[in-house]
């Protein structure tokens, strides 16, 4: 299951710093590792995480190989207006989820 | 177990560190210690939050299943148990339980699949498999914060004390038993990670070493090879009377699911 999980407070003052947090259910195979018959076991991660705040681009990472399993990407932003957190995390084989958030803002 | 602890292991008995008898007794229940205590303040923040806690995502995924309709009989957990958060409350603090079809005390993932072959008529899910381990994750989580609750009675002894016998036996290349480190050298190290009393309050649960969930029996396979042993399969008897031993042991402990360990 692709499962994912965003933590977003559901209301915040205007220009108050707020923290979000993710989780991505992902093996986060490095690509490095062999099997016992010495087999290299084919690389299998999330690329890259963004996060866009209606619509507009607040948060991006790139991810590599040495990333553990199921990461945990947990970064702040302003609170500017009502609207909707978009989340999504995009990675080898055709990995793609989305998860969205809405929070008010007075 | 790593490479590094098990070269340990052997060094520590090459060292003859563990010469006295086996036979200093349980951990008494003032002194029981989770080991959750033994733990980093940032693996143990890990645990705390369920925002970051990666054992969410098996929980998630076992509430997911509860309500899946499965098998010929179409039907889904939640069909009879209707909401787990009150039918399964408790439930998996006392287990392994007895069941009378089998004359024998069955563990929570044995129980779980009797239901998906006895009742839903759908294949019974692998040991360690996703599925598994998210249904036992979901059902245990609505014990957490309860104390573990084992009764014993005549017909649950013998399997017991069979557990508790495994528990004093010296195993393995090795030649050591589990309460020489779990009951006589819980306070103290090995290849750096603290021993721990061993007590199996967190399961199934997210171990930083296995980058994943898993259960109580893959960690005693898991100290079984430590000890050069030769282990047992999952669902072996062996294990399970392990596991009664063991939480029976541990009986008034608060439960953690989903745990964190290193
Ligand atoms: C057709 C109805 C039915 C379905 C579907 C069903 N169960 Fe059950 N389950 C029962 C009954 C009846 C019992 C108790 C009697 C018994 O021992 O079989 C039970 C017992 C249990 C117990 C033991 C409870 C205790 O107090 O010890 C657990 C745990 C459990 N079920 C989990 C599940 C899970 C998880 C699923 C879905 C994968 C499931 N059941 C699907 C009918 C069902
Ligand atoms: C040489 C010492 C040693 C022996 C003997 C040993 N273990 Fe362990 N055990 C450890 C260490 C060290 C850990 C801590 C985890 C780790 O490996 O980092 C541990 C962890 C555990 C845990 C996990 C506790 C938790 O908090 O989740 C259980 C359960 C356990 N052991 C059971 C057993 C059983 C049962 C036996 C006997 C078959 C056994 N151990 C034998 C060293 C030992």
């Amino acid at each position: 299951m692709a499962r994912a999980v965003v933590t977003v407070p559901a209301q915040a003052k205007r220009g108050e710093i707020i923290e979000i947090k993710t989780l991505a259910a992902h093996a986060m195979e490095t690509g490095f590792r062999r099997t016992q018959l010495g087999e290299l076991i084919p690389r299998d991660i999330i690329r890259r995480f963004t996060c866009t705040y209606n619509g507009v681009e607040v948060y991006r990472v790139d991810l590599h190989p040495a990333v553990a399993a199921n990461p945990l990407i947990a970064f702040t932003t302003t609170a500017t207006e009502t609207g909707t957190l978009s989340f999504q995390w995009v990675g080898d084989n055709g990995y793609s989820v989305t998860e969205i958030a809405a929070i008010r803002v007075e | 177990m790593t490479a590094r602890a098990a070269r340990l292991f052997l060094a520590l008995s090459a060292a003859r560190l563990f010469v006295e008898p086996a036979a200093a007794g349980e951990v008494p229940l003032s002194e029981r210690r989770s080991g959750y205590e033994f733990m980093s303040r940032e693996t143990r923040a890990m645990q705390d939050d369920d925002t970051g806690n990666p054992g969410t995502l098996w929980v998630l995924d076992g509430e997911a299943l509860w309500k899946r309709k499965a098998g010929a009989s179409d039907r889904a957990c939640s069909d009879c148990h209707g909401d787990a958060r009150e039918s399964m409350k408790a439930v998996a603090a006392r287990y392994p339980a007895f069941d009378p079809a089998l004359r024998r005390p069955v563990n929570l993932e044995q129980r779980i699949n009797a239901c998906r072959v006895g009742r839903q008529k759908a294949p019974a899910l692998a040991y360690e498999s996703r599925d598994l381990l998210a249904l036992t994750a979901y059902v245990t989580r609505q014990s957490r914060g309860l104390p573990i609750n084992i009764t014993i009675d005549a017909r649950t002894r013998p399997f017991l004390e069979a557990g508790r016998e495994a528990f004093f036996r010296r195993q393995g290349q090795l030649n050591l038993a589990c309460a020489q480190c779990h009951d006589d050298h819980w306070s103290g190290k090995l290849a750096g990670s603290p021993i721990t009393q061993a007590h199996p309050t967190g399961y199934p649960l997210y171990r930083l070493e296995w980058q994943g969930l898993g259960s109580l029996e893959r960690r005693l396979r898991g100290c079984l090879t430590g000890l050069r042993a030769e282990s047992y399969p999952y669902g072996a008897p062996e294990l399970v009377d392990l596991e009664l031993y063991l939480m029976w042991r541990a009986n008034g402990m608060r439960m953690e699911t989903p745990a964190v360990r290193p």
